[in-house]
């Protein structure tokens, strides 16, 4: 079938297209990446499926409203170079995206197919375009506009700050990105496993971000090493953009937390990801030997999962993820719900932990739990799970993950006072210029919003780039 | 601009190199068997460190990242100095770093520096390698204005370091041995007894060591209501904030070392729950230890 000449009904008459995948019991063994791709053929069947709608909801499902429509369209037509510019006319970072986005939630919620039949594969679609794009060798530098002679600093290489910095080096800016850790990418390198996003991936876009111009300094801190008032009135920056995320892990504050064994989700991953201790001993970093081992998250969002199937991986007896609500109100994304469940992932739902157990030794031996039903809804507008009474028991487990959500980090608070804080010690900002309270100083992403998602902190990043362009220039950036 | 990353852009053609970040040693010599003093090259940290503080080492590129003290810099010449037992793999492997030798990777300054100010009669009491942390404090004490005596413990006389510094900035100096083999025949906390006896007003205790010696300490000082303040030395990864590997137990309060510390009071901190946290990965430590002992003893042998 060609794009040209197909009617609406064919176009339904398509099954939504599966994207290829290790299969489940091969890929509990290995960090490779679970998904393997469209082929083109399946890329064009599936693109095939969008029935061109004259006011395209999906766009306004999508938080930086890329021309989904015409991007499907070149698709079809099998002009995947195109598709891949189209989407980066709004999104500078699609391959990630493609594969982190929660487009069931997004713009896949909004497909009018969604209706009758399944919402077309939107992000799987996004996907491929960039994947084509960048495994062909044909991605292509930008322009970048002659030099405005302005610099902006850019706290942070995450996704907030790596699209900043490509919106500002792109318009003349002078860019300079400071990371905390050795390695740039923030949550995409340390956080997000590999077998959910290939670090190849992060590093080909910095990559393109260096040979744009973009200067990247490692190991520097922000607040230690160096403090924003610095790099305004000492390094001489013009505006400075914050994009630090959420960086501090919640814990439960229940007995037992700091026995030998419970880790927060940011360390397990931290030390798997970003250390490679799942290569131990040819990388040096250690990481609690799962093997034959018990081991329960704590939490029902997508860090939780990406724990979850990490500890499976590096071959936990039994993985579970406990959670205090039900399945219909977990925060992460489907697909990685459906891949858990199919690696073999244990969930005990409705039960809430009250108290870690250990040893003589103070290694983690169980957690008792309380189990839970769920009542009225509450402020987020999910049922309230309430604790069923006398339905103590213990799980015996020998490894626990915490994954119950980030707090901001306070060093930015404490060494640049006059930012002005919410009372969760977000960053405030005005949300059509991401501008704090201080002059020149704007900031984006997780350290804002509280955790959110890749493609939210992408559209911070991009939305604060206009407007420092348009403070700085005094025009607009369009 | 900090200097280790450095783009360079040639005319013409648009190509970018960019160098790997490594910082640089500039000294390197042992104090002591199997402790060695390392000068680095890392201005910006030079310029900001103050005293209690510390920095992240990757030594190679599969390297784990270790916090160790800073014990003192030059922001003229850009240098940090740190004083490195070698215990583990990663520690002996900066051991044997030389002058010109490179490290992969440093960040810092990290944690909130000490609390300093005129208490009046300060006591900082060094056990080991933990002398070497402790010193820098009893600089900047002194330099506050107090009468500073120290206490600087090891367990036999070729094992002590930094005698003539610490003698340098002390109002009071003794040295103890566990074997008395040179000063004091005893420990530290023997010796901080005799003055406590001796009716000398102590305002401030500043310990740094073992983790045993600076439980000790914490116990001779409780009954006379001495402030006392330890630095902690819990596995870390990013020291940033970001894991929460480094919780302490403190006033029965989960804190976390790197941002929160690494100094808290003694009279608080639950030293048991820090003793255990520190055997996470013993069975790793020594397989690591081992293998790289091993590497050495070929090479030595080649």
């Amino acid at each position: 079938m060609d794009a040209q000449h197909i009617t609406t009904k064919e176009r339904l008459a398509i099954p939504r297209q599966e994207m290829p995948a290790q299969l489940p019991e091969v890929r509990i063994h290995n960090f490779n990446e679970v998904h393997l791709g469209y082929t083109p053929e399946l890329a064009r069947q599936e693109a095939l499926r969008c029935i061109q709608c004259k006011d395209p909801v999906c766009i306004k499902g999508c938080p930086v409203n890329i021309k989904i429509d015409q991007f499907i369209k070149l698709i079809a037509e099998g002009n995947f170079l195109g598709a891949a510019k189209k989407i980066k006319e709004d999104n500078v970072l699609p391959a990630i995206c493609g594969r982190v986005c929660p487009q069931e939630d997004q713009c896949e919620k909004m497909c009018i197919l969604t209706k009758k039949h399944e919402s077309v594969a939107i992000g799987n679609l996004e996907r491929f375009a960039a994947d084509y794009e960048r495994e062909t060798g044909n991605v292509e530098l930008p322009s970048v506009k002659s030099s405005t002679a302005k610099k902006v600093a850019v706290i942070g290489s995450g996704p907030a700050g790596l699209s900043c910095a490509n919106d500002l080096i792109q318009l003349g800016h002078a860019v300079t990105v400071f990371e905390a850790l050795h390695e740039l990418g923030g949550v995409l390198v340390y956080g997000i496993p590999e077998f959910r996003l290939p670090k190849e991936i992060v590093k080909a876009e910095i990559e393109g971000l260096k040979q744009l111009g973009v200067v990247f300094v490692t190991n520097a801190v922000a607040g230690r090493s160096i403090t924003v008032d610095e790099l305004l009135k000492e390094e001489h920056f013009d505006a400075v953009f914050i994009g630090v995320g959420a960086g501090l892990p919640w814990f439960m504050g229940i007995l037992g937390e700091n026995l030998l064994g419970v880790y927060s989700a940011n360390e397990f991953l931290t030390r798997v990801n970003l250390m490679k201790s799942y290569q131990f001993p040819e990388n040096d970093t250690p990481v609690f030997n799962c093997k034959g081992k018990n081991v329960a998250v704590f939490g029902g969002g997508n860090t939780a999962m990406d724990a979850v199937r990490t500890a499976k991986r590096l071959g936990a007896e039994h993985a579970y993820i406990v959670y205090r609500r039900s399945k219909a109100e977990m925060p992460a994304r489907l697909e990685e719900l459906h891949h858990a469940e199919k690696e073999g992932i244990e969930f005990m739902l409705l039960m809430n932990p009250v108290e870690f157990i250990g040893n003589d030794q103070q290694w983690l031996t169980g957690v008792k739990c309380l189990k839970m039903e769920l009542g009225e809804p509450d402020d987020s507008g999910r049922r309230r799970p309430v604790p069923i009474k006398d339905s103590e028991f213990i799980l015996p487990i020998d490894m626990a993950v915490i994954s119950i959500g980030n707090g901001s980090n306070p060093l930015i608070k404490q060494t640049t006072p006059d930012i002005e804080v919410s009372k969760r010690d977000t960053i405030v900002v005005d949300m059509n210029t991401m501008a704090t309270s201080k002059e020149n100083v704007y900031a984006g992403g997780d350290i804002v919003t509280g955790g959110a998602t890749v493609i939210l902190a992408m559209g911070a990043g991009r939305t604060a780039a206009a407007a420092i362009h348009e403070k700085l220039m005094g025009v607009s950036a369009k | 601009m900090f200097t280790p990353y450095r783009t360079i852009q040639q005319v013409s053609i648009i190509t970018y190199e960019i160098e790997e970040p490594m910082y640089q040693i500039v000294s390197a010599q042992f104090l002591a068997e199997n402790i060695k003093k390392i000068e680095i090259e890392a201005p910006r940290i030079a310029k900001k460190r103050k005293a209690g503080q510390f920095v992240m080492i990757r030594v190679g590129e599969t390297g784990e990242r270790i916090p160790l003290t800073i014990a003192g810099s030059d922001p003229e010449k850009g240098t940090i100095t740190i004083i490195v037992q070698g215990m583990g793999k990663s520690t002996r492997e900066l051991n044997r770093k030389e002058a010109g030798d490179t490290i992969h990777d440093i960040v810092g300054p990290l944690g909130t520096p000490s609390h300093i100010e005129n208490f009046g009669t300060a006591v900082s009491i060094g056990g080991g390698v933990g002398t070497a942390i402790a010193y820098p404090t009893a600089v900047a004490l002194k330099e506050a204005g107090n009468n500073v005596i120290t206490i600087n413990g090891a367990r036999s006389k070729d094992l002590v370091i930094l005698e003539k510094e610490m003698a340098a900035v002390s109002d009071e100096a003794y040295i103890t041995t566990d074997d008395g083999s040179y000063g004091f025949h005893g420990f530290v906390t023997q010796k901080l007894q005799e003055l406590i006896d001796s009716g000398k007003k102590i305002d401030l205790v500043l310990a740094i060591g073992p983790i045993p010696m600076m439980r000790a300490v914490a116990e001779v000082t409780r009954p006379y209501n001495i402030k006392t303040v330890v630095s902690l030395n819990p596995i870390m990864v990013d020291g940033t904030g970001m894991c929460g590997g480094c919780r302490v137990t403190v006033n029965n309060e989960t804190k976390f070392a790197c941002v929160d510390g690494p100094e808290f009071d003694a009279h608080q901190v639950d030293f048991k729950n820090l003793m255990d946290r520190n055997k996470l990965y013993l069975p790793e430590e020594k397989h690591s230890t081992d293998a790289f002992a091993h590497k050495c003893h070929m090479h030595k042998q080649a």
